[in-house]
């Protein structure tokens, strides 16, 4: 019953962000300089008279603000978000048909980026603590702290530098290799390749941050009266670490991968456009190139609605993990 | 020598760091000097290598323009905008977090749902809608990154008050009947300047990092030569002119790595009792 409860809220919670996603959208429309109508159908010349007529009878833009904000809303709730007039698709279907890529980089860079940069964390401060070998714990920290430094872009730019341009081992753009009709595991294999430069060089600045993350949380916890006590009544060294230090040591490292994914998603943006990666990402930046305002608006309204989905999901891994957690406190906390 | 300045120095990374941050703002500063013309004329032959020609000694564009005063002058933008965003970040978020922090109860309630909101939503995107949709400047530019950064700002400013509100010396301010945004402005807000410091610096490093991210995405201001530009720029060139883009992203790594040292550093300076529980 506690836990439906919590669920409720959580989901409350969740879609009123994605009802101020909405709102902000609509307002956004309405500072752009100019006639809404005519920003919608994209600035630059490309709007006839009589699609512009069209949107403002559609957006009721004859209408008091509360009004078009209602028929707003109305419409986004009914899954229209309106049409891309550049390329004569709808918005939705274009996002849609991006979406599974978006999907696939992001799961790839997010998984990389938390078990790697737990994997270092743990290295980190084992060697910290035990005061051996601390040149392993000193490379990581500052490894670390020059991913931390890089611009994801310029990173990305690099790895194509390097390892495409100069080492021609992985591909520089794209999902899949051009002009081959590759099908079954031969397929997979070449998408493979393809996700490895963009997968690393999103999940890179993560990683960082969750190195960072677990090595001090780690360090914390090690020193705790209940590790002593592990330690004492012989636990051996590797099942104190991973049972009892890197469990509790865990716990801020998953409320910070919920509040990273946003990050991420606009990380996605840069990663995509750099390697010309299929998603939803390298169609915002298309959409910018176009002044397509309308696909602007939905990828954001997505991409908003995805790091959402994500968030709740962490949220309920959350309390999966630490059971003493109850729905309010987790809130307030932090 | 005073205390502050010893726990700083003893940070060997923050005197680098800062040894780094001078040679940059002197750069900004002395642009109009070093490059009195400006960074978008072309002024020599296309694709010259880097270190080859002394007059140009990073290299020149597909253009012809010169690298080197185009790292000079995207100086200037990524400092600017660095900086003043920051501060109208921090200005909201310490407004936010002030009353949130000292009011509590159903105000601290409300305003911190409207800052989680704001944590929430993916900040990149919504920076590049913004710019995108209100043409991009200086100003927008600077507005948006103001827009997504100040949350933990707000959040900061809110703990450090509800836990200073506790104590004596402000419980005493209240008896004596002192208004309450005199107790906010004089007691309160000062004791709380050095975790706020310390944050406004790893501000300015990130707002640093969007800003060349946006105008990576095509979306700088136009009057302005900055580093995420010329990378973006140099983008389509990767294969033929590796220069045009791995020195300004050089340029980007130097002075984010050096504002986060010098952060590091003030930390320890400033905060030494925490840096002790760390060790």
């Amino acid at each position: 019953m506690k836990f439906l409860s919590f669920f409720v809220s959580r989901v409350g919670k969740a879609l009123v962000v994605v009802l101020g996603v909405v709102i902000i959208n609509f307002f956004m429309i309405r500072l752009a300089p100019g006639d809404p109508a005519a920003v919608l159908a994209g600035q630059a010349g490309a709007g006839d008279a009589s699609y512009v007529e069209s949107l403002r009878a559609e957006f009721g833009l004859d209408q008091p603000l509360l009004s078009q904000l209602w028929l707003y809303l109305k419409g986004v709730f009914q899954l229209d978000l309106g049409f891309s007039y550049r390329n004569h698709v709808p918005v939705l279907d274009l996002i849609l048909e991006r979406l599974p890529a978006t999907f696939l980089l992001m799961s790839c860079a997010f998984l990389f980026s938390i078990v790697f940069g737990v994997l270092l964390g743990v290295v980190a401060a084992r060697a910290r603590y035990n005061n051996k070998r601390r040149w392993i714990d000193s490379s990581v920290m500052t490894g670390a702290l020059l991913l931390y430094a890089t611009p994801l872009f310029w990173l990305s730019l690099m790895g194509i530098l390097l390892f495409s341009v100069l080492l021609g081992w992985l591909p520089a753009f794209g999902m899949e290799s051009v002009g081959t009709h590759l099908s079954g595991w031969a397929r997979v294999g070449d998408i493979a390749t393809h996700l490895i430069l963009p997968t690393v060089t999103l999940g890179c600045f993560f990683m960082a941050v969750y190195v960072r993350l677990t090595r001090a949380s780690m360090l914390e916890v090690i020193g705790m009266d209940f590790v002593k006590t592990a330690r004492a009544k012989g636990v051996s060294p590797n099942r104190v670490i991973r049972a009892h230090v890197l469990r509790n040591a865990l716990l801020p490292v998953v409320t910070f991968a919920g509040i990273q994914l946003g990050q991420m998603a606009g990380g996605a943006v840069l990663t995509e456009t750099v390697f010309a990666w299929p998603g939803i990402g390298r169609l915002m930046f298309d959409a910018l190139l176009q002044r397509d305002y309308q696909l602007l608006l939905g990828i954001f309204l997505v991409t908003s609605i995805m790091v959402v989905v994500f968030n709740l999901l962490t949220d309920l891994l959350y309390r999966l993990i630490d059971p003493r957690i109850s729905a309010d406190s987790h809130g307030a906390a932090a | 020598m005073n205390p502050f300045l010893r726990r700083y120095t003893r940070n060997y990374g923050a005197v680098a760091g800062l040894a780094v941050m001078l040679v940059v703002v002197a750069t900004a500063l002395a642009a109009p000097l070093l490059y009195p013309e400006s960074p978008w004329m072309m002024v020599a032959e296309p694709l010259i290598k880097p270190f080859t020609d002394p007059a140009y000694p990073f290299g020149t564009d597909m253009l012809g323009r010169d690298i080197t005063a185009g790292l000079v002058w995207g100086a200037r933008v990524s400092l600017l905008v660095g900086l003043l965003s920051t501060g109208v970040a921090l200005a909201f978020g310490i407004l936010v977090g002030a009353v949130a922090g000292y009011c509590g109860g159903r105000i601290d309630d409300a305003l911190m749902r409207f800052t989680e909101f704001f944590q929430t939503i993916p900040q990149l995107a919504m920076a590049v809608v913004l710019v995108a949709v209100l043409s991009p400047s200086v100003y927008s530019i600077m507005g948006a990154i103001a827009l997504v950064s100040w949350p933990p700002a707000a959040r900061l400013v809110r703990s450090e008050f509800m836990t200073l509100k506790q104590r004596e010396f402000v419980q005493a301010a209240i008896v004596i009947g002192q208004t309450p945004s005199r107790i906010v402005c004089t007691q309160i807000l000062p004791n709380a300047m050095s975790p706020i410091i310390v944050s406004a610096s790893f501000m300015v490093a990130t707002a640093i990092l969007t800003e060349s991210s946006l105008s990576f995405l095509g979306l700088g201001d136009r009057n302005l030569m900055s580093w995420g530009f010329m990378i973006g720029a140099a983008r389509t060139m990767i294969r033929e002119a590796w220069w045009m883009s791995v020195w300004p992203g050089v340029a980007i790594l130097l002075t984010v790595l050096a504002i986060n040292l010098i952060g590091e550093g003030l930390n320890d300076a400033l905060n030494p009792q925490l840096r002790k529980r760390g060790e």
